[in-house]
């Protein structure tokens, strides 16, 4: 790397070596602001956005419609009729959505409360204490990352068929609570805690447990929020396995609650929409309030590209 | 006791009161390490381990859901699976679909990232409509997307008319569907390799660029020299990652035709589901299963040695 040799017109600051965490590249030296190249960049960022946005907009416009504009091909906007909120009365007062959304919320709620704390507590084991086996065990753990939970999915409804959990919260739940990867990226980071705090801590005698709640948790708050988030995204979307385990209508979660129904409106776009932009927008809500933190924890859960 | 493990001072004059204290120092960490490993332990034996072993064991059974059958039937199974043209269409199926999809899911996520990096305003505008995406379910991104697709009144035929081309039945034409899938995925997840792309660009120093575009390199130039090189770890990482995710097709093929199964569509896990929870054959599902599982260890193993040649290089 070239040092910056500064010609006598011009001055530049220099940072220390530190990473800087920046919202943004400041203008560098001899960039105009308004250069073709950067012009052009804007420019195509511009459409890519659009077109990631559309999709979703046209979603949205389609469930402000009325059946017939909704049905009529007619691709403007604002159907002929109006903007008209009918799509979401007529779901809301189904009743369903109510109790489908609960059930997401509950059962994603404990399924990334729990992943986050038994995978906290083992990552801890593998990271900083000393036991037989640990080695090979890790190994097991990490190499069981590649297994996709779908090859399992006829032996763990044996399974909850034996535990009596088939249609249960619970049979929802606990096969999905089971995340190797979490282990290893917590891992990473806790080899990445200071152990000279840890060491004075256990010089005034608090034990294993005490030092792990205390000290290690509180330091790694922003990893666990980050990994919680993507636990409970994933926890929220998954489709395949509620859809095997739950076939009482009030036990259903969002995505297979809703896949349910679309059999039976048969062609009511409108609605189909309307249910579609409701499922989403918890989660858009939750994105837009943590998104400096997702975007973090995507740098530091070991996908930072060291 | 006078391991580092019990030191204490004793001005604190607290009694003892650590979690097993009548064990000896080195018994006493060994006991803690597997209070702080049991609960994970326990979940992943229940729930990874022994279904793994429990599916291989019902893979040499003819065992149904009704618990009819059951009986050893050694590898029939098997060699069913391996000469079922279904099975095999399936398999190639979810392989071209990894091919189709992961090519744009990595080239579109970087050209997102380098853009977003290059500092223009409006950062949470572009993180937002590229992740969020990636925040819907299944369901409903294939509502959205079946809606578009839609022959008659889809947005996107009304696209193809408005340039003066041909309208096409996208999911009901066997030669298009699967490429009306791979389209709706990358909108649907690009956002995901968008970040990683992001976060490792905005760990490369901000002074190596400025050192560079003193010397006087453009910023195509800082592109080529300095910000792809360094991410190739980010990569190698996205790669295997998105090939892994690809070949675990199922939800948004299976929803976007309505669950009826399409022979160009069909993917590798759809059949697992169909043998296992259409045809009620658990014995059978499970043997397409561990086909399904070699294909993944196989890719697995292909790309570990291919990262390493390339580290030795």
């Amino acid at each position: 790397m070239s040092t910056a040799t500064l010609s006598p017109t011009e001055t530049v600051t220099v940072p220390d070596g530190r990473r800087t965490r920046r919202a943004h590249r400041p203008h560098l030296p001899g960039q105009r602001p308004f250069a073709p190249l950067r012009v052009t960049a804007f420019i195509v960022l511009i459409v890519l956005a659009v077109s990631w946005l559309l999709p979703f907009l046209w979603a949205v416009a389609t469930a402000f419609k009325t059946e017939t504009d909704a049905a009529s091909g007619d691709p403007s906007w604002i159907g002929a009729s109006g903007i008209t909120s009918e799509a979401f009365t007529a779901i809301l007062s189904q009743g369903n959505v109510y109790i489908w959304a609960w059930n997401s919320l509950i059962t994603s709620v404990a399924i990334t409360v729990i992943t986050v704390a038994i995978s906290a507590g083992a990552a801890y084991a593998f990271s900083r204490l000393d036991f037989r086996g640990r080695r090979w065990l890790f190994f097991v753990i990490v190499a069981s990352i590649v297994v996709p939970p779908q090859v399992l999915i006829i032996p763990l409804f044996y399974e909850m068929l034996a535990f009596n959990m088939i249609d249960t919260h619970w049979g929802l739940i606990l096969p999905q609570v089971v995340a190797p990867a979490m282990v290893f990226i917590l891992k990473k980071f806790f080899d990445a805690v200071p152990i000279e705090l840890e060491d004075a801590a256990r010089v005034d005698g608090a034990s294993r447990f005490r030092i792990f709640w205390s000290i290690v948790l509180p330091l790694s708050r922003p990893i666990l929020a980050s990994v919680a988030i993507f636990v409970f995204i994933g926890a929220w979307n998954n489709f395949l396995w509620p859809f095997l385990v739950i076939n009482d209508t009030t036990l259903m979660t969002l995505p297979v609650g809703l896949q349910t129904v679309i059999s039976a409106y048969g062609v009511q776009y409108a609605q189909v929409m309307a249910q579609a932009v409701l499922a989403a927008l918890p989660l858009i809500i939750v994105f837009v309030i943590f998104q400096k933190q997702i975007v973090k924890g995507v740098a530091t859960s070991g996908f930072g590209g060291q | 006791m006078t391991t580092t493990a019990s030191t204490r001072v004793i001005v604190t004059g607290r009694r003892d009161d650590t979690p097993f204290r009548h064990a000896g120092p080195r018994r006493r960490e060994e006991l803690i390490s597997w209070a702080f490993l049991a609960p994970f332990l326990i979940a992943f034996a229940l729930f990874l381990v022994w279904p793994i072993l429990h599916g291989i064991y019902l893979s040499f059974t003819d065992q149904s859901l009704t618990g009819a059958g059951g009986g050893f039937v050694g590898f029939a199974n098997y060699a069913e699976a391996l000469g079922d043209p279904v099975m095999w269409q399936s398999l190639w199926n979810t392989v071209w679909f990894t091919v189709l999809s992961t090519v744009p899911l990595v080239l579109v996520a970087l050209l997102m990232a380098a853009l977003v990096d290059r500092g223009l305003p409006g950062q949470w505008l572009w993180r937002l409509s590229f992740f969020m995406p990636y925040l819907l379910a299944s369901t409903v991104i294939s509502q959205i997307w079946v809606w578009i697709f839609n022959p008659q009144i889809g947005a996107a035929n009304n696209i193809l008319k408005a340039l003066g081309l041909e309208p096409i039945a996208w999911l009901q034409n066997p030669d298009t569907n699967m490429m009306a899938i791979v389209i709706a995925t990358v909108w649907w997840t690009v956002g995901f390799n968008f970040l990683l792309y992001l976060a490792a660009m905005q760990n490369i120093p901000q002074q190596q660029y400025e050192a560079a575009s003193l010397d006087g390199a453009g910023p195509w130039r800082q592109f080529w020299s300095i910000t792809l090189p360094q991410l190739a770890p980010a990569t190698v990482l996205i790669l295997i990652l998105q090939v892994l995710a690809s070949l675990k097709l199922f939800d948004q093929a299976y929803q976007m035709l309505g669950g009826v199964a399409s022979d160009t569509t069909r993917s590798i896990v759809q059949y697992i589901y169909e043998a296992g929870f259409v045809s009620y054959r658990f014995g059978y599902s499970a043997a397409i299963s561990y086909v399904f599982f070699a294909l993944i260890v196989i890719v697995g193993v292909v790309q570990a040695v291919a990262t390493r040649r390339k580290k030795e290089l």
